[in-house]
């Protein structure tokens, strides 16, 4: 900026655009490499447990879980774009979902069971299909269009349910069968091909072990890390981009932007094409790592997940979705797995009275029941922190930032 | 014609559930201004309620049988509920046979305890939030309460019974003039039906002929007003979301014979009645109660064997298709007023 | 003087209210009119057709030689008709300054344009002619602050300089100082005053407050009941037998 220097410095994220790369200010930047060197070393940094250990079993550096961190993110990083920017809730992201992975499974059933066609393919199925629900839906506002994107995932739902089966296997959906012969893949006769990239196969895995630790590095998760970065980047883009800021305008007062000569339904309408695209990215990704797919796939319930994670994360914010999504995965898979005997074990050190009770109370959290800490989580953010994971941050850091500059300037 | 009687009493069962759920919600809505997302678990909440009656009632201690013995040659015992000791084997039996019925009076000062606690604890402080953050706090109570149930009772639907009398089925096409068995009806829903049309009808007549109730509709349409004249609306309100939890798990408690009563029943009636809220018009009670059964009948129609083989899939999703056609024809739903939530 | 804005015959009935009966009306190029009325005379209603808001009965509303009836606000906008509300409309969450470049971008890319690339502030020349505009009104130093946590008043000024930087070719003003403090009132008339003479920019008010629109309009049309009374320069509205009757009726009703 030309005349910074007039101007007394009051900082705000998006002017600073000195200094960065790829087009980003400093900040974003930061932010972007940050979030590359934390996906490129997940698999030390979610392992820090040495293996047997009593803790190890909080371990999350495996591949599967890997790749559903990172899957989800895309798929929250997406939605955050609708929903943090233009504040339109939708209940039915699920849908685009669970479209991008039955038309990546087709791509690799039919075409190639290299992913990448696959996933190219279930971005633009589940951005036309977007496109499709969002023109409909955006003719309303508020709850009614809340609803209305739920009936048409409802609907999308019950129809891969029953009527479409022979496009979507129905209740037990669709896998790659010994029968499949993809017409530019080489598959011997009766064996089942596997998703590739290229010819190296998604499973393929490396493994590191130094002392007790082992750390695994698999293609699959590196492939759909590689997606999200990219994702990520670019939802940082339309941020700052003035497309972001007429989504925020859109949140802020749709009146005054008509009166200014803009069509605020429009760049909603973009904004949740957008978001579409990103959910079919994550579909597709799911299917390339995981080469099966079922209508549950895009139950209401879904749907109501990625509206948490962001919101849990929190909504707006660039890192916040990824956050959420990153906690609510780990909350599913690593709480679910505590139950009755390894609480007994943690509070072995208890009077044997104190840690029946101890043990019986903290069961109520973890296990099956892990959603019951999911809701009371959810409501508690709701309530207290509005802004999600990343609000609370903030205050934490904003309140050590104020005790040490309190400390460093005398008392008056 | 028979068969059009069929669907029709086909479809009031589950059209009354949505007007009695529909119901509650706007009358919450109309009332509060609050959308509330875990009004399907308080639906929930109200079949729990007869399932927990049913398991007091069935509390048992062991007797033993006088000149009987097991096969090793011990006395032999037997589990008596101790109801029977109270009232006698007769009375006691028939007792456990009608908890569902009785569970109705035992889930009222539960619903509105629940519901009173609802509102005070939660609710309250969301009247000056957006409608998304009531929809968002909503849907994570719903959750827990869920939870809470599957904690207790486990993820598996239980089976409630009606009592034995009125779990058989009455031949309803012989009253209408038809031969017998032409239009075979279980009397259950046949007694849901008419409970549900009771409750309504007691719903109505209290907010139109109470001085009470005149208060709280002059408050749906204008709360400031109200406000205004002194009025403490806001402990009505209170009173009211205690009804509409009532409402919601009277149809709860009744409806346990029809579908066992399992943890992800709240959820799943949710997402429906919000569509039958909606095409009614949000806030309207005369337009939840009309788009319940219409929608209940017009779904049951779409799964005559007839319409699914021309339209396959359309039992399915008519309730969408319905909701969808009219939010965008007529976003204020049926009997909506105008300009409440409508753009 | 050529006129800008000419509306004529407009008729608009809500159910059996005559809200607008026969209403002609000519704003001319680079002058201040104002459009006064007793509660009730149509003045918001005649407001709302001029925007595309409403669409009268019958009638003709011809804007720079084009017709605006069927249109929609934007497309009105980008006409160049800008409108100031009655409370200011603005983007409460967001910076002044961001306030400020959305009308900027949609002056110059229309009614939609798909940027989702590039940075904001990357566009220099937008940022430029929003900072212009800032300092124009005063408000400069206040850029990075949320519209939100602004006073009243600044938020009126802002919502002038977002119209004002999209140099319309009319401004339509609905009750600039309703509401407001006498101060505020007082800045707000000198803002237009300074405006007027600086920028040449036609405008069309409609007010309530006698004393703002004798210190700004150089042509008043007087509304009442949906229908024009008397049109002149304000001198001789001033004690006009037909205008008084209006107010009197309406003081004793």
């Amino acid at each position: 900026m030309t005349d910074q220097t007039t101007q007394p410095s009051v900082t705000s994220p998006a002017r600073a655009s000195k200094g960065g790369m790829f087009g980003l200010s400093s900040k974003d930047t930061t932010l972007l490499l940050v979030v590359f060197a934390m996906v490129v070393l997940a698999p030390f940094i979610l392992n820090p447990f040495p293996e047997g250990s009593g803790l190890a079993q909080f371990n999350a550096g495996y591949p599967d879980l890997m790749q559903r961190f990172v899957i989800f993110g895309i798929f929250a990083i997406g939605f955050n774009i609708l929903f943090g920017l233009t504040g339109y809730l939708s209940f039915g992201h699920a849908a685009f979902l669970g479209v991008g992975s039955y038309a990546a499974m087709w791509s690799m059933k039919l075409f190639t069971l290299n992913v990448i066609p696959g996933i190219l393919f279930a971005v633009i199925v589940a951005g036309l299909f977007a496109a499709a629900v969002g023109f409909i839906s955006l003719r309303r506002s508020g709850i009614y269009f809340s609803i209305l994107t739920l009936a048409f995932a409802q609907m999308s739902y019950a129809l891969a349910y029953s009527v479409l089966t022979p496009l979507t296997g129905g209740e037990t959906g669709l896998q790659i069968k010994n029968t499949d012969n993809p017409i530019l893949s080489n598959i011997p006769e009766g064996e089942i091909g596997r998703a590739n990239l290229f010819g190296a196969q998604m499973g393929n895995s490396y493994e590191m072990a130094v002392g007790n630790w082992l750390f695994t590095f698999n293609l699959g998760y590196y492939i759909a890390a590689a997606f999200m970065l990219v994702a990520f980047y670019l939802s940082i883009r339309i941020f700052r981009s003035p497309f972001g800021m007429m989504l925020r305008a859109v949140k802020s007062n749709q009146q005054r932007m008509n009166y200014t000569g803009l069509t605020p339904k429009t760049y909603t309408l973009y904004a949740f094409i957008i978001s579409g695209m990103y959910a079919g990215l994550a579909g597709g990704l799911m299917v390339a790592m995981d080469t099966q797919v079922g209508p549950e796939r895009m139950f209401w319930t879904a749907s109501g997940e990625v509206v948490i994670m962001t919101i849990l994360g929190g909504a707006g914010t660039l890192i916040g979705p990824v956050l959420g999504a990153g906690s609510i995965k780990y909350m599913e898979n690593i709480l679910s797995k505590i139950n009755k005997d390894v609480l007994h074990q943690w509070f072995a050190f208890l009077p044997d009275g104190l840690e029946d009770a101890v043990v019986v109370f903290a069961d109520i959290f973890v296990g099956k029941q892990w959603h019951f800490t999911l809701g009371i989580v959810f409501m508690l953010v709701v309530i207290f922190l509005p802004g999600g994971l990343v609000e609370g941050a903030q205050r934490i850091t904003a309140r050590f930032s104020r005790k040490k500059s309190s400390n460093n300037t005398p008392a008056e | 014609m028979d068969q059009i009687i069929v669907q029709i009493l086909n479809g009031l069962d589950k059209g009354s559930a949505y007007a009695l759920i529909a119901l509650g919600l706007t009358l919450i809505f109309g009332t509060l201004g609050v959308v509330n997302f875990a009004h399907g678990a308080l639906f929930m909440m109200g079949a729990f309620c007869a399932v927990v009656l049913s398991r007091i009632l069935n509390l048992s201690h062991e007797v033993t049988v006088p000149g009987e013995t097991d096969f090793l040659g011990n006395p032999a015992t037997k589990d008596v509920p101790y109801v029977y000791d109270w009232f006698g084997e007769a009375a006691g039996a028939s007792i456990i046979d009608w908890a569902v019925p009785l569970a109705i009076l035992f889930s009222i000062p539960i619903m509105v305890a629940l519901g009173f606690a609802m509102e005070r604890g939660l609710i309250k402080h969301f009247y000056k939030r957006p409608h998304a953050d009531q929809i968002l706090v909503t849907f994570g109570l719903a959750i827990v309460l869920g939870e809470v149930i599957k904690y207790y009772f486990g993820a598996n639907p239980i089976q409630t019974p009606a009592p034995e009398a009125l779990s058989g089925r009455v031949d309803f096409g012989v009253w209408l003039g038809y031969g017998p068995n032409a239009i075979v009806y279980p009397m259950w829903r046949l007694v849901y039906f008419f409970f549900s049309a009771a409750i309504i009808a007691g719903v109505f007549a209290f907010l139109q002929f109470t001085t009470f109730g005149m208060v709280v509709r002059a408050g749906m349409a204008d709360r400031e007003t109200v406000g205004l004249l002194g009025i403490d609306i806001d402990k009505r309100f209170t009173f009211m979301f205690g009804l509409a939890a009532a409402v919601a798990g009277l149809a709860g408690v009744m409806y346990a014979p029809i579908v066992s009563p399992a943890y992800t029943m709240g959820m799943d009636w949710l997402v429906l009645s919000f569509v039958v809220v909606v095409v009614g018009g949000m806030g309207s009670l005369p337009g939840a109660v009309l788009a319940g059964f219409m929608l209940g009948i017009i779904e049951s129609f779409a799964s005559l064997p007839a319409v699914v083989d021309l339209l396959p899939g359309i039992n399915q999703i008519i309730i969408y298709l319905v909701a969808i056609a009219i939010l965008l024809t007529r976003p204020r739903g049926l009997m909506g007023r105008k300009g409440v939530m409508e753009d | 003087m050529t006129s800008i804005l000419s509306v004529k015959g407009v008729n608009k009935r809500f159910g059996g209210l005559q809200a607008l009966g026969d209403v002609n009306l000519d704003v001319a190029e680079n002058s201040c009119h104002a459009i006064i009325g007793p509660n009730g005379a149509g003045k918001s209603t005649l407001l709302n057709v001029l925007v595309g808001k409403l669409i009268p009965d019958s009638g003709s509303v011809v804007f720079d030689g084009q017709s605006v009836l069927g249109r929609q606000p934007h497309e009105i906008n980008q006409m160049g008709i800008s409108r100031v509300f009655q409370t200011p409309e603005i983007f409460a969450d967001l910076s002044v300054m961001e306030n400020m470049l959305i009308p900027c971008f949609a002056k110059r890319d229309g009614a939609f344009k798909m940027k989702a690339i590039g940075a904001v502030f990357g566009e220099k020349d937008m940022v430029q002619k929003a900072k212009e505009m800032l300092s124009e009104v005063g408000m400069l130093e206040k850029r990075d602050m949320i519209a939100s946590s602004m006073s009243r008043g600044d938020k009126r000024r802002l919502e002038m300089a977002m119209c004002l930087v999209q140099d319309p070719r009319l401004l339509l003003l609905d009750e600039p100082t309703a509401g407001m403090a006498r101060a505020d009132t007082e800045n707000t008339i000198e803002l237009l005053k300074t405006i007027r003479k600086e920028r040449g920019i036609t405008m069309a008010i409609i007010e309530h407050d006698m004393n703002v629109v004798f210190s700004l309009a150089e042509r008043i049309t007087v509304l009442a009941q949906g229908t024009p009374l008397v049109e002149d320069i304000p001198d001789n509205i001033k004690g006009h037998p037909k205008v008084r009757e209006a107010y009197l009726g309406e003081a004793q009703v």
